[in-house]
């Protein structure tokens, strides 16, 4: 039942709205609206419970174990909530003078600083709103810096087969040509289809590392070498940094711009899909690009350096100043960790993900580069149980939801056939993994005994499985009143 | 260990599993050469009390004067169910629904959300929102151009009415993509858009028009005849509105005969705390027409194998995850717990409510005009109707008038100075429903005496 079906017409949450009713003699009925927006007309209590109920239909990491592959479904500590929520940050205007934010302010910098320490970047920039909007401002970036150059001819961005969507995505915002590499067998980057690819038109490169098959590149310092040879960038990707947080530093690695989301490894919430964070840190030959607004330490008084002061910048990304709110989250948590804590996140994820990718091959499961480590995640392909016995990876996930575990990433990395991406994160315990490992076994017998039990999957949630092409056949985007 | 739950029993269990002796030796296949060890400029931990402990102290120096400054973030009432509902861990912790069956109240709060917004809008489809406004008008600016497939210019006219911050974004955002984005000027009377300025793109090939009501000055324009022009130009019509307003002026899907093409706005209005300017959520509404060109989340309602309704993520064909390099965007998350918030604060005010909460802010604004009106070097920039929002020219450096006002605790709006300059010494004004006859008072007796002794400096 929707919001809109539990209305009565007059019904209303009446300690909500302004007392006083104004008649508004000012504004001429031409620029006035004819009718009545349709919204809901609901008790307060009503709204409670409608959605109170409708909570209870989500998964979230506070009911379920996550182990969404390339996500970090870590748990998201409620003091960051608490204290990102305190009412005088809540309460300040984007506009009003920096002298009345220097608290928040003081965390934003301490935040870019520990940032740019953990990333082994010159600066940071908390601007980008998103991860995506971090990709489009570092690729940007790179854009302005060859302009900078003249270097006109510097049309292409190189782009792995098995990277995340958005990179070639963003490539195509910012004006690039996308050029894709294979993946080796061994999970690595195709050293010769990338010395195939690079050259004068070369602007850049975005890798993701550990990559998106879950394993490290282990020659991330020649291809650096390599591409900046030939005049070109490296982009990384910050998506997986939880593997290697605090133990190995992007900047070493040889890239020049890099983009954390601070909702997977610096834990603030997902919150049904956003909103997120994109902090973005630049080596040396990007720092000058780096969106604003940034945070400034001046004496012992903080302020938002803007185009004035940089302005080389490539420009702003948001009305204010960023998702503040997600930064501080960001924050405490990085606080809460400290310096012993961040590295402790990167083995601990390591350790889940190993010990889970032990036990599924253990348990017959093929994994889809068993000759490699893990980092915080891995593939099993069920390329096997698709052929010998009519199951899936779609199957397997929607069952799983069944078992009180949501669903690993799906069908992700393409290049490899009925992926599952399993990333377990550092905070779920071993008997967890354990139900894991035993939920993925019996859905495998249960396949073996009865295909289509396996393929009707779910039974146990609030709808069995929905109609996809139909929802894009006959598209109801709204409700209408009557329908 | 913070957030870590292994006992030592478990670790050497699972080390046993692996086959390995140690967790370093999970970390065999990184090149030496790339270990490190953080610096000590990285703080140690601290537990919980120490950091709230830290954070109380930093907040209580924030502590916030009072707020007459609009501008694009608006100091409204948030009734408390709002983050009480919003902050549960099953919304709060939740990702993107991916997996619609385990998703189900994100993805029905979205739907109803969508329908909130067609019906404020006028308009026929949402999506499930995107970053913020300023991102979302640059988002519109490039659907327009790929939607209207009669225009090839790619020239997009950004009446210099529009907030200028989004002016910058939309800029930042599309700079890459070869659009030409167009100023047009405003007439110095009325503030709103100049009609003269804008004929001498008659003739030419305009691919979209953007519209903000009420404009940043908060003056109305004429948005009918303009919608109007635009169409017969060929152009496509980009409405950028505020919520709130929404409950009480024309939504831009009536708009001139045969209404906008494109809605899209600020959504932190709808139930979202100030925090310095985020995060928010910036929403977008569209004709029928135009849906498959729309960025970002959409939700659809559809059935399950058991006939009974559900909702899942739909037209997922036009996003980055499927298209990769041929997306409409790279866009990947919406704001979800942002419109979750909102969902509920319109289902809690309704259609009567969002009416009032319009017209106190509209009203407080008003009072707030007439209350300075006397002030000797006070002056309305701008005749003609507006909305919540206004432009005051004064006779001293408006920066330093208002640094005299914050220091008396009034934050007394937004200095216009370095984005218009032609309008001299000019602050931009707002009294929301929260202000009261004392706060106007106040305001004004700040003003007076600010100005007083930024006559005499």
């Amino acid at each position: 039942m929707l919001i809109f079906e539990h209305g009565r017409e007059g019904r209303r949450a009446y300690a909500q709205a302004p007392r006083q009713e104004v008649e508004l003699t000012d504004i001429p009925a031409s620029y006035r609206r004819r009718t009545r927006a349709l919204l809901p007309e609901v008790s307060e209590l009503q709204v409670v419970r409608h959605y109170t109920r409708l909570s209870q239909k989500n998964f979230s990491i506070d009911t379920q174990p996550y182990p969404l592959g390339s996500c970090t479904m870590k748990y998201n500590p409620r003091a960051c909530n608490t204290l990102a929520m305190l009412p005088e940050f809540l309460a300040r205007h984007p506009y009003a003078p920096d002298r009345f934010g220097q608290g928040m302010l003081a965390c934003l910098w301490e935040l870019q600083e520990m940032l740019a320490a953990v990333t082994g970047m010159q600066g940071v920039s908390l601007a980008p709103m998103a991860g995506a909007q971090g990709e489009l401002a570092g690729v940007a970036m790179i854009r302005a810096y060859h302009e900078a150059r003249d270097a006109h001819e510097r049309t292409e961005i190189i782009v792995p087969d098995a990277a995340h969507g958005t990179n070639p995505a963003t490539a195509v915002m910012c004006g690039y040509q996308v050029r894709e590499i294979a993946t080796a067998a061994d999970g690595d980057v195709d050293m010769a289809a990338l010395k195939q690819a690079l050259g004068p038109q070369t602007a850049g490169i975005m890798l993701t590392n550990p990559s998106t098959v879950g394993v490290f590149e282990r020659r991330i310092e020649e291809i650096a070498r390599l591409v900046h040879e030939v005049g070109g960038l490296l982009y990384y990707d910050g998506a997986n940094l939880n593997a290697i947080l605090g133990k190995v530093r992007p900047g070493d690695m040889g890239f020049d711009v890099i983009h954390l989301n601070l909702h997977k490894t610096f834990s603030t919430p997902h919150g049904g899909g956003g909103p997120g964070a994109g902090a973005l840190g630049a080596g040396k030959r990007l720092y000058e690009f780096m969106p604003i607004p940034i945070v400034a330490r001046e004496g012992a008084q903080y302020r938002w350096h803007t185009e004035t002061d940089r302005p080389q910048s490539i420009g702003r990304l948001s009305t204010f100043g960023g998702n503040i709110g997600v930064l501080l989250r960001a924050y405490v948590y990085a606080r809460l960790l400290g310096r012993e804590g961040m590295p402790r996140v990167a083995e601990f994820a390591t350790l889940n993900a190993n010990y889970l990718m032990a036990r599924l091959r253990a348990a017959g499961f093929q994994i889809a580069y068993p000759q490699r480590r893990a980092s915080h995640e891995f593939i099993v392909s069920l390329k096997r149980e698709a052929k010998e016995l009519g199951v899936t990876a779609m199957d397997f996930a929607k069952r799983l939801l069944d078992y009180g575990f949501h669903a690993p990433t799906t069908y992700f990395p393409l290049l490899v056939a009925e992926a599952l991406l399993i990333e377990p994160t550092e905070t779920e315990a071993k008997e967890e993994l354990d139900g894991f490992v035993a939920a993925m076994c019996r859905i495998r017998d249960e396949a073996r005994e009865d295909v289509a039990f396996v393929k009707n999957a779910p039974y146990k949630l609030a709808v069995r499985r929905l109609d996809e092409v139909r929802a894009a056949r006959d598209l109801n985007l709204s409700w209408k009143p009557g329908a | 260990m913070p957030f870590i739950p292994h006992t030592e029993q478990d670790i050497r269990d699972m080390l046993g599993a692996i086959g390995v002796a140690e967790i370093a030796t999970l970390f065999d296949e990184i090149p030496a050469s790339l270990h490190s060890s953080l610096p000590a400029s990285v703080p140690s931990q601290v537990t919980e009390m120490e950091i709230t402990r830290l954070l109380h102290g930093r907040a209580s120096r924030d502590a916030q004067p009072m707020c007459f400054i609009g501008a694009g973030a608006y100091d409204h009432h948030i009734p408390a169910v709002v983050w009480e509902l919003t902050t549960r861990g099953e919304f709060y912790s939740a990702y993107t629904p991916y997996q619609a069956e385990a998703s189900q109240g994100t993805l029905q709060i979205a739907y109803e959300y969508q329908t909130m917004m067609v019906g404020l809008t006028g308009l026929d489809v949402s999506n499930a929102s995107l970053y913020d406004g300023a991102s979302a008008l640059a988002e519109a600016v490039l659907m327009a151009v790929r939607g209207n497939r009669k225009s090839s210019a790619r020239r997009v006219l950004m009446p210099t009415t529009v907030h200028p911050a989004y002016r910058r974004v939309t800029e930042t955002i599309v700079r890459n993509q070869a659009i030409q984005l167009e100023a047009v000027d405003y007439e110095k009377r009325s503030g709103k858009l100049n009609r003269a300025a804008l004929e001498r793109w008659s003739g030419e090939d305009v691919t979209a028009l953007v519209l903000q009501q009420p404009n940043f000055f908060g003056c109305l324009e004429e948005v009918d005849e303009l919608v109007d022009w635009a169409h017969a130009h060929g152009a496509l019509v980009i409405a950028l509105v505020n919520p709130i307003a929404l409950a009480l002026l024309a939504p831009p899907g009536e708009w001139g005969q045969s209404g906008a093409d494109i809605a899209c706005g600020e959504g932190q209005p709808l139930g979202i705390p100030l925090s310095s300017g985020g995060p928010y959520f910036g929403f977008m509404v569209c004709k029928n027409a135009y849906v498959r060109q729309m960025p970002g989340r959409i939700v659809g309602r559809t059935v399950d194998i058991e006939g009974r309704p559900g909702y899942t993520l739909t037209l997922q064909p036009r996003e980055q995850h499927i298209r990769r390099s041929k997306a409409t965007s790279n866009i990947c998350t919406n704001q979800g717990l942002m419109v979750t918030a909102a969902t509920l604060y319109m289902s809690l005010l309704g259609a009567v409510g969002l009416e009032r909460v319009a017209a106190a802010c509209h009203a407080n604004t008003r009072s707030l005009l007439d209350a300075v009106a006397g002030i000797e070097g006070v002056r309305p920039a701008f005749a003609g109707p507006c909305f919540h929002e206004a432009v005051l020219q004064l006779d001293a450096p408006a920066g330093q008038v208002l640094e005299r006002m914050a220091g008396t605790g009034v934050l007394g709006g937004y200095d216009l100075s370095q984005s218009y300059p032609e309008l001299g010494q000019a602050i931009l004004v707002c009294a929301t429903e929260k202000r009261t006859d004392e706060d106007t008072a106040a305001y004004a007796r700040a003003m007076q005496k600010a100005l007083r002794v930024a006559r005499r400096a």
